[in-house]
């Protein structure tokens, strides 16, 4: 089996514990080694490379260095993908490890900085990947089908990635910069019904709840009134950051615009747990501001009736006919 | 050390300098006085007996100069120093010719291009002349005669591709009672023109002015049209192609069909056409692909009848009063001799769904174009009527985005030409038959060909809005009141410097012209190069824009690039002209710059065989050894250089012949200094 490197970061031991929690329970049903990185420090999240750049290139370097050496240590196949579940700290190490290279200046700065206590980091060492894109594209669609064992039929889902997964992909990755369907396609597995969320890439805010409320909570308006115009039940997202500002900020957003938005936002790993028949409550449900499970209530026994598979979509059967889809999407 | 000059010995020859001014060209940056004068001093003992200069080598009187002393001085070599020999070298090798001196035995340097227009120091650069016309001595010393070669041709011509630039060539080759094999891919011919309702600026019905021209095609007694039907082989070289014609079965005997329709009519199975339809239309699995088709049967689309897939139904075989259909049928391979061929085989539109961000084939409201000539037209899948994607509802507002796809770093560079004209077409139409309010989003507004200007005037006095600036988003996200329901496009307005949320009901993507899918398969079988962008390349993107590097081999239309229809037409016309005047000089001359094989140094490698971009070498069993096809071969040296034996010699390009000129021009800071 192959083991990742896992670096969790600050978050997943706060504000996130749900999605530690869940991310535990799926990793168990999925058989998904993760190693944490040992004695990994903060990545830095959205503000420091605004403010000073080396030290914050040092500060994210500590952990790929750390991870680089565990990873020689270890020395199993798949040691070396370093897989991290925020999107600030995936794309913090992603932008460390490519600018490094990049900049050979800059990484020779860092390494000095790095070499104060005894830590090295060669730019492509390491291979950083998201949690997301693990699951997809190692553990694929298949196992996780396989496991789904109390099918979300019924939920409308608006899958949430936030603006930090596919930007700037640096390994093309993702299927798109502007609508990449990777969370869709693992929420419709899990039998989910998945909304065509026009803002899935938009940006939550990131930390300007702190720095600029008013452009915060308008962005994040912006969000709740997408997923509430296509009657979205939950809000399903990847990032910590994301879930923060929709759930924590929703109420004080609701205040600011006179508007009534109730729409839980939860981690994909909880609603991946669900399907898997993990226990709501082990999975980290409930301790969301916006109470989620009113929503769960909807879950249905039996299938909701959709379209035949596969068929070409179609506006209404008087209509015109939809274009097709591209090949390459229609593969999947 | 001092090199001496190689090469014959030095009475030998006797070596003409002619040194242009080209006006202030040349002169302007070259002391021409001085090349002359040090040419004439300083080579004369490589040969050099007369060197002169003349304000304009080109004119009557430059080419008499070189006549006279030909004729009076016995001269048996000359150099002319001017301009490239892309354009004069011709002109100085006829002038040879008619003094009695072999053509080849000319040498054009070329001080212009190679100095003059690339240097300002004047000094420098009257050194590097010299240089390059010690070169030029040095190789023309080198020069055998030659005799250009003749190759008959036959008079028939292949026309690929049916759509309007085919069809012109087609018809003007007939017409001037030439035989002529029109071969098109689908069961039509017509191409895109067919698909449209009506044509800027005029504003004509397309269909009117195309089917005309499609019948006459279709009964012309000089064409045989083959549709249907695809070319798989071309062997050969010009005005002797043998070409493999695939006649795929259409499962319906053209003898007895007497195109009544009711096949279609009767069959169960209906099929989103992809092609004619663009998507938005259906057709049977028998089918025309629209009712003034040329051939006037329909063919069967295996793929989808239910009798090739189930074998059961045979709806249409029972219901033909004629008995013309015929499921046993199978495909065909022709195989034509021809002298010339057109290759005329368009463009396909670009993929919106490429940009994400315009949400095509995501959102239903948003259309390409070719999807909206389709709505516009009387005859396609609404009658006409300009409506939502459920069918029915007529929009109030309309976005139309120019330039999807074209002039775009993430897709394609260029400009798709049509554009700007179609999408002033679409706001016409729009406007004239929903009364909506249309807006146009542009980078820059092209309307450059006759009338066209005038129609742009036109629709903006319509009151069709313009917004300067690329859409960034087309989004179903509602942000703001009144938004809801619609599709927004996000656009920075360049000209009131602001950032703009349009809400409408309908987008349309004016997407560019782009190269078939299959472009760099077909330019592999008619031996063509593309350029980086797939498009075919012309032999000379002004002076020559028809014909290819590949003699007998011409193109037209959107082959070549993006075209609007007159330009294709008149390039349909165009080919159709140069096809016609080798045909009628019943032979063609073609450059003896040839490749040839030295037998006994050839060791049978085969490395030329596979390199040969022209497919001009063979390999002899008999004798292990290769051999070049004097007719095929283009003179391209590639051949000469990969021959690991240095069995290859070109033709002009001897090894002799390019030695010599580097040791002329590297002479000058070593011998003459």
């Amino acid at each position: 089996m192959t083991q990742y490197l896992f670096y969790p970061g600050c978050a997943m031991e706060s504000s996130a514990r749900a999605y530690a929690a869940s991310l535990a329970s799926v990793a168990k049903t999925l058989d998904l080694d993760l190693a944490e990185v040992k004695d990994w420090n903060c990545c830095g999240a959205t503000e420091y490379l605004g403010i000073n750049l080396i030290p914050a290139y040092a500060l994210i370097g500590r952990n790929l260095a750390l991870a680089a050496q565990q990873a020689k240590q270890q020395n199993g196949a798949g040691a070396h993908t370093l897989v991290a579940s925020c999107s600030a700290c995936y794309l913090n190490l992603a932008k460390a490890d490519h600018y490094m290279a990049e900049r050979p200046v800059l990484g020779d700065r860092v390494n000095e900085a790095l070499a104060a206590g005894g830590l090295g980091y060669k730019p492509g060492t390491l291979k950083i990947r998201h949690l997301l894109d693990v699951l997809i594209n190692d553990i694929g669609l298949d196992k996780v089908r396989e496991k789904v064992t109390r099918p979300l039929h019924g939920l409308r889902v608006a899958p949430y990635l936030g603006c930090m997964v596919p930007r700037p992909d640096y390994d093309k990755r993702w299927s798109d910069y502007e609508q990449p369907d990777e969370l869709d396609r693992l929420l419709r597995a899990l039998g989910a019904e998945v909304i065509d969320f026009p803002l899935k890439s938009e940006c939550c805010g990131g930390h300007m709840p702190q720095i600029s409320p008013n452009t915060a909570f308008e962005l994040i308006r912006r969000l709740l009134q997408g997923a509430d115009q296509y009657k979205a039940d939950l809000i399903v997202t990847v990032c910590p950051m994301c879930q923060m500002n929709l759930d924590a900020y929703q109420d004080e957003t609701n205040r600011h615009f006179h508007t009534h938005y109730r729409l839980p936002t939860v981690f994909f790993t909880q609603v991946m747990g669900l399907a898997f028949g993990a226990d709501p409550e082990a999975l980290g449900f409930g301790s969301e501001i916006v109470d989620a499970r009113p929503a769960l209530g909807r879950i249905q026994t039996t299938p909701v009736a959709s379209g035949p598979v596969g068929a070409r979509p179609r506006a209404k059967a008087e209509g015109l006919p939809m274009p097709g889809r591209r090949p390459e999407e229609r593969e999947r | 050390m001092t090199t001496q000059p190689q090469g014959p010995s030095q009475s030998e020859e006797k070596i003409g300098v002619y040194v242009c001014h080209c006006g202030s060209n040349i002169a302007g940056t070259v002391d021409v006085a001085e090349v002359r004068e040090w040419a004439g001093q300083r080579l004369a003992g490589r040969g050099v007996t007369v060197a002169r200069d003349y304000k304009f080598m080109c004119s009557s009187l430059g080419q008499e100069l070189i006549e006279k002393d030909i004729k009076e001085q016995g001269l048996s070599r000359v150099v002319v120093a001017a301009c490239s020999p892309h354009l004069h070298e011709g002109t100085f090798r006829t002038a040879c010719g008619r003094a009695g001196l072999n053509p080849y035995l000319c040498e054009l340097v070329s001080i212009r291009e190679q100095v003059s227009w690339v240097h300002t120091d004047k000094h420098a650069a009257t050194d590097k002349a010299k240089a390059v016309v010690s070169g030029g001595v040095e190789r023309v010393r080198h020069h055998v005669p030659l005799v250009p070669l003749r190759v008959a041709i036959h008079p028939d011509t292949l026309v690929v591709g049916g759509g309007i630039a085919g069809i012109q060539a087609a018809l003007e080759l007939a017409d001037a009672g030439k035989k002529v094999y029109l071969v098109e891919r689908d069961p039509s011919i017509g191409g895109h023109m067919a698909q449209f309702d009506k044509t800027f600026p005029t504003l004509d019905c397309a269909a009117c002015i195309l089917t005309p021209r499609m019948v006459s095609a279709g009964n012309h007694p000089n064409i045989t049209l083959l549709t249907w039907s695809e070319v798989t082989e071309v062997h050969g070289y010009v005005g002797n192609f043998t070409v493999k014609i695939r006649q795929r079965a259409r499962h319906v005997k053209t003898e007895l069909c007497t195109g009544c329709g009711i096949c279609q009519e009767k069959c169960p199975k209906k099929v989103i056409d992809d092609v004619y339809e663009a998507g938005l239309g259906y057709r049977k699995a028998v089918y025309t692909p629209f009712p003034q088709a040329v051939p006037k049967y329909p063919v069967i689309d295996v793929e989808n009848c239910t009798y090739f897939r189930k074998g059961t139904c045979r709806a249409c075989e029972k219901l033909c009063p004629t008995g013309a259909i015929d499921f046993a049928q199978k495909d065909e391979v022709l195989t034509v001799q021809v002298g010339n061929i057109i290759l005329a085989t368009g463009y396909d539109l670009f993929d919106p769904q490429r940009v994400t961000q315009y949400g095509y084939g995501r959102l239903a409201n948003v259309f390409t174009s070719l999807e909206f000539e389709r709505l516009t037209n009387a005859a396609g899948p609404t009658n006409g009527a300009i409506v939502l994607r459920d069918g029915k509802t007529v929009p109030k507002s309309v976005g139309i985005i120019h330039c999807v796809g074209s002039r775009d770093r993430n897709f394609n560079n260029y400009c798709s030409a049509i554009c700007c004209m179609q999408s002033l077409k679409f706001a016409h139409l729009v406007k004239e038959r929903t009364g909506a309010t249309v807006y146009n989003f542009y980078i820059d507004i092209r309307t450059t060909a006759k009338a066209y200007d005038e129609f742009y005037q036109r629709v903006l006095e319509e009151g069709t809005l313009f917004v300067r600036g690329r859409v960034a988003e087309v989004t179903d996200a509602a942000r703001l009141p009144g938004e809801e329901g619609k599709l927004i496009l996000q656009v920075e307005d360049t000209l009131a410097g602001k950032q703009r949320r349009i809400p409408v009901d309908k987008v349309v993507l004016s997407a560019g012209l782009q190269p078939r899918a299959d472009a760099k398969a077909t330019a592999q079988v008619f031996g063509l190069s593309c350029s980086a962008d797939g498009w075919f390349i012309e032999k000379h993107p002004k002076l020559d824009p028809v014909a290819t590097m590949t003699e007998g081999v011409f193109i037209a239309g959107c082959v070549s690039g993006p075209k609007d229809i007159p330009a294709s037409v008149a390039q349909g016309s165009a080919a159709a002209a140069r096809v016609l005047s080798t045909i009628d000089k019943g032979e063609i001359t073609l450059e003896p710059v040839r490749a040839s094989i030295n037998a006994t140094q050839c060791s049978g490698c085969r490395i030329c065989n596979t390199l040969c971009p022209f497919g001009a070498i063979s390999f002899l069993e008999a004798d292990r050894v290769s051999e070049v096809n004097p007719a095929l071969c283009q003179g391209c040296g590639t051949c000469v250089a990969a021959c690991p034996a240095g069995a290859i010699s070109g033709t002009g390009f001897s090894n002799d012949q390019v030695l010599s000129q580097i040791e002329g021009l590297l002479m000058l800071n070593v011998a003459y200094a």
